[in-house]
């Protein structure tokens, strides 16, 4: 039996499943990557702010969100802290598309896909996908005229898909799950699986940077 | 997951790096955005226009809900003739050359418009109401024929009616026990009765809306709600909200083809719609693997914009550049 600390080299004569999935993340998750304190002189440019911006209004967004799911659908009609906690929720989701839309045709232009961040930008777009539907649920969801209205005139180009028959905007009951639940769980999961493939990767090099360190020329705006 | 970069030394060999603190940029971004959130919630509140219910719609509008509450009987309104995923019908169903995938789901509803809107509720109505429990053995022993020219009849004469202390009037005719049925529907929904029939109808706990929702779409009372708050889809309604308030104004592009021909004209528009945005996802999802539009930011000076302090930095550091 080996006493804690004393195995001469823990790590090689690991083999559980917990010993590899630990150096799995050590190795595919460093903290100087994931937390750096230095970075190139070039990110000092505002368009670097969006993403951030983006990033703390869908906490706004959530933390508003999980007060509404508490008190029920109900409550923002009939409270005004109701109405104050619904219109931090309104205008949080605002400001957060706004700034999703600035920060992904900022990255557009910046070409940041280059030099292996292909899958970067790819889980970006479904971000992006996955935040328009739940914004849509949302709107559904919010019990007034809007939400009859949009329910309505969106159930068209839903059913025309083939998804009405299992997507039904018109069933409150489903839209709010979806809306509550299922959707900022995906959101989120995905938000941050980007952030960390930012952090893994580090900022691209602006475009016509110098030839990289193999000597190869990079490539400027195609994927590698 | 992408793997980390093996060596970001070399990545950024020659380019100066300067401290960056990520956590205290994300602290102070995130008390700013909450400053403006807060500030714009307590000045502009949120949009809340009280929803329809089909008591005020009864009540402000007899004659359009009679009308449509008697399509609803006929099988001739929008919802009864919709077919997938409401009901059998045909008349909204969307194809694209051989691509029916509206048909292909099927049928997940089995709306009857006018058991689930008319003759379910006002069978629980007529309870205790001699009248109505007449009328509707009239009605339900009457041939299809029979019903079929009663209805065609009270639904001409429809279009003349009019309001007389809440009831609709219409011209005297061969309508049979149909007069009874809508005057005894209009005044269950009047009452706010029909709000709770039409969704008490199988179970106790309810939040599918499907019904109502299908019912009040088929009139034109919501309608015309919704035009006044620019709402419509000719009105770019589906990135608006009620009031001055932004909507998701995210949606233009998908709100923008139902203005252009072809897609404003054509039968299956929403197909049409849904499959343009659906190729132009997929473009954007992999633009970093297609030629012309990953090359566009090289062509563009913007890049030189975002990132003027490195081209100003490299003119005057070649050398460094160069590494």
């Amino acid at each position: 039996m080996t006493t804690l600390g004393s195995d001469p080299a823990p790590d090689q004569a690991d083999k559980t499943w917990t010993g590899a999935t630990r150096r799995l993340l050590e190795r595919r998750l460093p903290l100087n990557h994931l937390l750096p304190s230095r970075q190139p002189f070039f990110v000092g440019s505002w368009v670097y702010v969006f993403g951030v911006v983006a990033i703390t209004a869908l906490i706004w967004v959530i933390g508003s969100g999980v007060v509404l799911a508490f008190f029920g659908p109900g409550w923002w009609h009939v409270s005004g802290i109701g109405r104050f906690v619904n219109s931090i929720h309104f205008w949080a989701v605002q400001l957060l598309f706004f700034f999703v839309v600035l920060h992904l045709w900022g990255q557009y232009f910046m070409a940041s896909w280059r030099d292996g961040r292909a899958k970067t930008w790819l889980v970006g777009v479904v971000v992006f996908v996955a935040a328009l539907v739940t914004g849509f649920t949302g709107y559904i969801s919010q019990q007034n005229l809007d939400a009859q209205w949009i329910a309505i005139n969106a159930k068209d180009g839903i059913n025309a898909t083939g998804a009405g028959a299992f997507f039904n905007v018109l069933d409150f009951g489903q839209m709010y799950g979806i809306h509550v639940m299922l959707l900022p769980i995906i959101v989120t999961t995905l938000v941050v699986l980007h952030v960390v493939q930012v952090r893994l990767r580090g900022v691209v090099r602006p475009i016509e940077a110098r030839t990289a360190p193999t000597g190869r020329k990079p490539p400027e705006a195609g994927a590698s | 997951m992408s793997r980390p970069q093996d060596d970001q030394e070399a990545y950024y060999r020659g380019i100066p790096t300067v401290p960056y603190d990520l956590l205290k940029e994300l602290l102070i971004a995130f008390v700013v955005s909450g400053v403006v959130i807060i500030a714009l919630a307590l000045a502009l509140s949120s949009p809340d226009v009280p929803p329809l219910t089909i008591q005020a719609w009864a009540q402000a509008d007899p004659v359009d809900f009679v009308t449509t509450a008697t399509s609803e009987l006929a099988g001739t309104s929008f919802s009864a003739a919709y077919g997938p995923p409401y009901t059998d019908g045909s008349d909204s169903v969307q194809t694209l050359g051989p691509l029916a995938p509206q048909q292909w789901a099927g049928n997940a509803v089995h709306l009857d418009t006018a058991k689930d809107f008319v003759l379910g509720p006002l069978a629980a109505a007529a309870v205790g109401n001699a009248d109505l429990a007449a009328a509707l053995t009239t009605y339900g022993s009457a041939d299809d024929a029979t019903r079929q020219g009663w209805l065609d009849a009270y639904t001409t004469a429809l279009a003349d009616a009019t309001t007389q202390n809440g009831a609709v009037a219409v011209a005297p005719g061969s309508y049979g026990p149909v007069p009874v049925l809508m005057a005894n529907l209009l005044g269950v929904a009047r009452s706010g009765g029909l709000d709770g029939l039409l969704l008490a109808g199988h179970q106790f706990y309810q939040t599918n809306y499907t019904g109502p929702l299908l019912f009040m779409g088929d009139g034109g009372y919501l309608a015309g709600l919704a035009e006044d708050q620019h709402l419509l889809g000719s009105q770019w309604g589906m990135m608006n909200e009620t009031g001055s308030y932004p909507g998701q104004e995210w949606l233009w592009l998908y709100s923008m083809w139902y203005q252009l021909p072809p897609y404003n004209t054509a039968p299956n528009a929403d197909l049409l719609v849904v499959l343009t945005m659906l190729v132009l996802t997929v473009l954007l999802a992999f633009v970093p693997f297609i030629p012309i539009l990953r090359d566009i930011p090289r062509w563009l000076p913007i890049h030189r914009l975002v990132w003027r302090n490195y081209y100003r930095w490299r003119k005057t550091h070649p050398e460094q550049a160069a590494l």
